[in-house]
């Protein structure tokens, strides 16, 4: 169990405390052992030493299953703080607020006994074999889903519905200028009767200037104001000017 | 032993599960119920008394021949059978609660163990030792748990009635006389 017998004062307890949560199948459990463990009379509850106790028990167990043994750390706090409240003398009778917590957990115990007993039981029944005894398999994992095509588009449309405003196409302003590009093309043209690509565009273009040249200058050689000649493969392309230029 | 004791026997040997009476009768027209416990009863002192590795057990409401325990481990060790799984503390919890309240909703369930019970509820009814008996009258209609007779089978118990008497517990829920 814990770690070694320890004097019945709440400071002693600290520190040489170890359990795991799979050590207690709920809060009642844990209740019970710090209980036993301090050899206390079920009848006769020390609750502010137990609380505390069970408070730095869930600490150390960490938060998994936490909501269940916060709250039963809310009742032993509760409990604690009506025990410390003045007992208004006379007309109605005093309830030990402690009531209700033991028989609950003499309740539980109870569980624990008849538990222990099927264990008992089982094991028992488990050394005997019947013919052609089959054992159970091992947990089962859970069966593969079943459901109909409607019930699998209903559960895309909620998935999808979940989904923020669905974007299918972004329309943004074109930066793309040809109009500029040709005025520059003809300017060039005007000055020189034949340039290379870079002359037009410079060492380091940008994309959008990159895509409006080239859409500018296969307009101006589909109008046949410019010619554009490659002289070998893979090798820049020429651009001259073409039979209309003189009419541009 | 006589004619129906050595049918009996045949009976619960080709049987996979424990065989109750009214299963017998159908082997044969003739007998009664009287005439089948008898034949139970030589089979039992039959395997009791002339050394056998096997023993005729009572289980949930029926008959089953089974082997003794002393051979327990040497048949497990040959691979011959397993065992079955143990179940955790947690659902024998709950299987002890379904056993003595049935038929149980999860609430009361849920209320005597602290901790949420659901998916332990599943569990043991995968493994069919519980079962849905009903809907409890009571607000949003709850499903209600009972135990099933594979429960029975599971701990070796004849009838419910096998169980430990809630006055054979130690724990006793009466306060002591003397509080104060």
């Amino acid at each position: 169990m814990t770690a070694a017998a320890q004097p019945a004062r709440p400071e002693a307890s600290e520190g040489g405390f170890v359990v795991t949560l799979d050590r207690f199948a709920g809060p009642l459990d844990l209740l019970l052992h710090l209980i036993r463990r301090e050899e206390i009379d079920i009848w006769d509850i020390p609750i502010a030493r137990i609380a505390d106790q069970f408070l730095q028990a869930i600490h150390v167990l960490g938060l998994d299953e936490a909501a269940e043994y916060l709250e039963m750390a809310a009742r032993l706090l509760r409990i604690k703080a009506q025990l410390l409240l003045p007992r208004r003398g006379g007309e109605e009778p005093w309830e030990d607020p402690r009531h209700e917590l033991v028989r609950r957990l003499l309740e539980y115990q109870q569980v624990r006994e008849i538990a222990d007993w099927l264990d008992g039981a089982a094991r028992r029944r488990a050394l005997r074999y019947g013919r052609g005894f089959a054992p159970p398999g091992p947990d089962v994992p859970p069966p593969p889903l079943e459901f109909t095509i409607e019930e699998l588009l209903e559960a895309v449309e909620r998935v999808i519905s979940m989904l923020p405003d669905s974007v299918i196409h972004r329309v943004v302003p074109r930066p793309l200028d040809v109009e500029a590009a040709t005025a520059r093309i003809l300017d060039l043209l005007a000055v020189r009767e034949s340039f290379g690509w870079r002359d037009l565009l410079g060492p380091a273009p940008a994309i959008v200037d990159v895509l409006s040249s080239l859409v500018a200058l296969l307009e101006l050689a589909r109008s046949g104001v410019l010619r554009l000649t490659q002289p070998r493969a893979f090798t820049p392309f020429a651009i001259d000017r073409g039979p209309a230029y003189q009419t541009a | 032993m006589d004619q129906r004791t050595r049918l009996l026997e045949a009976a619960l040997f080709a049987a996979p599960r424990p065989l109750a009476l009214d299963e017998l009768s159908a082997l044969d027209a003739e007998a009664t119920d009287a005439d089948w416990l008898r034949a139970v009863q030589e089979l039992r002192d039959h395997y009791c008394n002339d050394g056998h590795g096997v023993e005729l057990a009572e289980i949930a409401g029926g008959y089953q021949i089974l082997t003794r325990e002393v051979f327990a481990e040497a048949v497990e060790r040959a691979a011959l059978a397993s065992r079955p799984l143990r179940l955790s503390a947690a659902a024998l919890e709950v299987l002890a609660i379904v056993a003595y309240r049935q038929p149980v909703g999860r609430a009361e369930i849920e209320d005597i163990r602290g901790v949420s019970s659901a998916g332990v509820l599943r569990l043991l009814q995968e493994r069919d030792l519980i079962e849905v008996a009903g809907r409890s009258e009571g607000l949003g209609r709850p499903l209600l748990y009972c135990t099933t007779p594979q429960f029975l089978e599971y701990l070796g118990l004849g009838d419910l009635g096998d169980l430990p008497r809630s006055e054979e517990l130690t724990i006793a829920l009466a306060p002591p006389q003397a509080e104060g």
